[in-house]
């Protein structure tokens, strides 16, 4: 399991225009360097990454090698009703990572 | 030669008294790592934190104990990073906090040493570390670190490598100018743990100053050797009374 | 400092760390991988605005920002951000797909540069046309090493 950070609000009014920011631990190794040995290390990345709120996709993205490590991901969300936004991210060697939180609308 | 060093200390200090000229190494990073620091929404080291808060209340070891069962809330650890590295009167020597953890880990709770730089002994360094945020750094005064400490005084000054240079001749003397893009920091150690972006990930004050030794193409002393020790304690007093960042991010 | 001693200064620093990062003069793949996103429609300039620092410390992670002219209606709402480099060894660095819940075109990430060299982005508006915005960035490298 990835440590991961998710940043939003608990609580919004309906219609507020909410940033999320998602952060994972990983390495996202390029496949371009090599170890000590002078062997190719091979890539290692998280490749796909969705954000949907009840059940609607908020944000998608398709990452390749050039994306940092330990990735960060900023997007924004409209507040509707109070549900859950469900994050997904998916990459090489099965790697997969699943977090939910609540967000509260008033 | 002992005394030349005491005086040479205590007047560095003295002078520091009279008009502070020293900065954190944050005020020299572009805005752009500024920001990677100041938000902790969008600090890579919070991943590290994170994992630290996680170890805390985990049990381990044949003790089976978490770091909470003997230390409580982690928030009674405020004030502890700032006064590190410290003396040990059990094992007759300095730590700093990193090993300090790892001690605890295996004296106490009985589990696997760490070795240094291990990911989950700088994410409980980070997560302890974050506790003293903004707390003016307060060297320990034990007075048995006081000879290691002159050591890591001459070795600030001491010329080393194929570039022959001393950390002092750079960051006393050349602090504010640049290196290769970069602004030379007048290298304090206030914001240890951090994420450097040239790592791509967290490192303790002893793998920076092994990196800039690799730099002058100096033999770097082994990791938890009594030298960089000596050099973090050094570190510590000359950077007394700085407003301690850590997990720090930097360039 | 000589200038002899200047000189290894920066070149005992700066060799291996080129050397970790690998960098292709070929900005004809990135012009091939922007026509292969938008099927062959040429992007307009405008409408886009890509924020990154135009002198950057370190290449491994340079916070850019991306954001787009529009309401983000349910009926009109940007559909893709895209984000290339024009001299890494691969010039795609993410696409961005956005729902009409997403309230805003706006997206943040740090991304890596292997060199000094342009960045682009590209958004493909609620009505199917494609708009970029390119910046040049200066990348420089870090002094002291690992090993």
């Amino acid at each position: 399991m990835a440590r991961t950070v998710i940043t939003l609000p608990d609580r919004a009014r309906r219609g507020d225009i909410v940033e999320v920011r998602c952060l994972i631990a990983h390495t996202m190794e390029t496949g371009y360097r090599n170890d000590d040995q002078g062997q190719r290390l091979p890539a290692d990345l998280i490749r796909r990454f969705t954000c949907h709120y009840r059940g609607e996709l908020v944000c998608g993205a398709e990452l390749f090698a050039a994306i940092s490590a330990n990735p960060l991901l900023v997007f924004f969300v409209r507040a509707t009703e109070s549900g859950q936004l469900d994050f997904v991210w998916e990459g090489d060697n099965g790697f997969v990572q699943r977090e939910s939180r609540t967000l509260t609308v008033t | 030669m002992k005394r030349r060093l005491a005086a040479l200390l205590l007047f560095a200090l003295a002078a520091q008294a009279q008009t502070d000229t020293r900065r954190s190494g944050f005020a020299d990073m572009s805005p752009a790592t500024q920001a990677m620091q100041r938000d902790n929404g969008v600090n890579p080291a919070w991943l590290w934190v994170k994992d630290g808060e996680a170890l805390w209340t985990t049990a381990a070891g044949r003790s089976n104990k978490s770091c909470a069962s003997c230390h409580g809330e982690v928030s009674t650890l405020r004030g502890v990073a700032v006064r590190y590295p410290a003396w040990d009167a059990a094992l007759g020597r300095a730590l700093n906090l990193n090993q300090r953890i790892r001690q605890c880990r295996h004296r106490h709770q009985q589990a696997e040493a760490w070795p240094a730089e291990h990911a989950q002994a700088l994410g409980l360094e980070a997560y302890v570390g974050v506790q003293s945020r903004d707390m003016p750094i307060e060297p320990s005064k034990t007075p048995e670190l006081q000879p290691l400490r002159e050591q890591g005084l001459a070795l600030f000054a001491q010329r080393i490598g194929q570039l022959n240079l001393s950390c002092a001749q750079c960051h006393d003397g050349l602090a504010g100018g640049r290196l290769a893009g970069n602004v030379i920091p007048q290298g304090h150690p206030n914001a240890y743990p951090l994420y450097r972006l040239e790592w791509q990930g967290m490192g303790s004050l002893q793998r920076r100053l092994r990196n800039c030794m690799t730099g002058v193409r100096a033999q770097a002393p082994a990791y938890d050797s009594q030298e960089l020790l000596a050099l973090e304690l050094y570190l510590k007093q000359r950077a007394a009374g700085m407003a301690w960042e850590a997990p720090g991010v930097r360039p | 400092m000589t200038p002899r001693r200047r000189w290894m200064f920066h070149t005992s620093g700066l060799g291996l760390s080129l050397w970790l990062r690998p960098a292709s003069a070929a900005p004809e793949a990135m012009t091939t991988a922007l026509r292969e996103l938008t099927g062959g429609a040429r992007p307009q300039t405008g409408k886009v605005r890509l924020e990154l620092s135009e002198l950057v410390e370190n290449g491994n992670a340079v916070p850019v920002t991306v954001t787009v002219d529009s309401a983000m209606t349910a009926s009109d709402h940007v559909r893709r951000i895209a984000l290339f480099t024009e001299r890494n060894p691969r010039p795609e660095v993410a696409v961005f797909q956005l729902g009409p819940a997403a309230g805003r075109a706006r997206v943040d990430t740090r991304i890596r540069l292997a060199t000094s060299q342009q960045v682009r982005a590209l958004a493909q508006l609620g009505d199917g046309t494609w708009w970029q915005h390119s910046v040049e960035v200066i990348v420089t490298l870090a002094a002291c090493i690992e090993s």
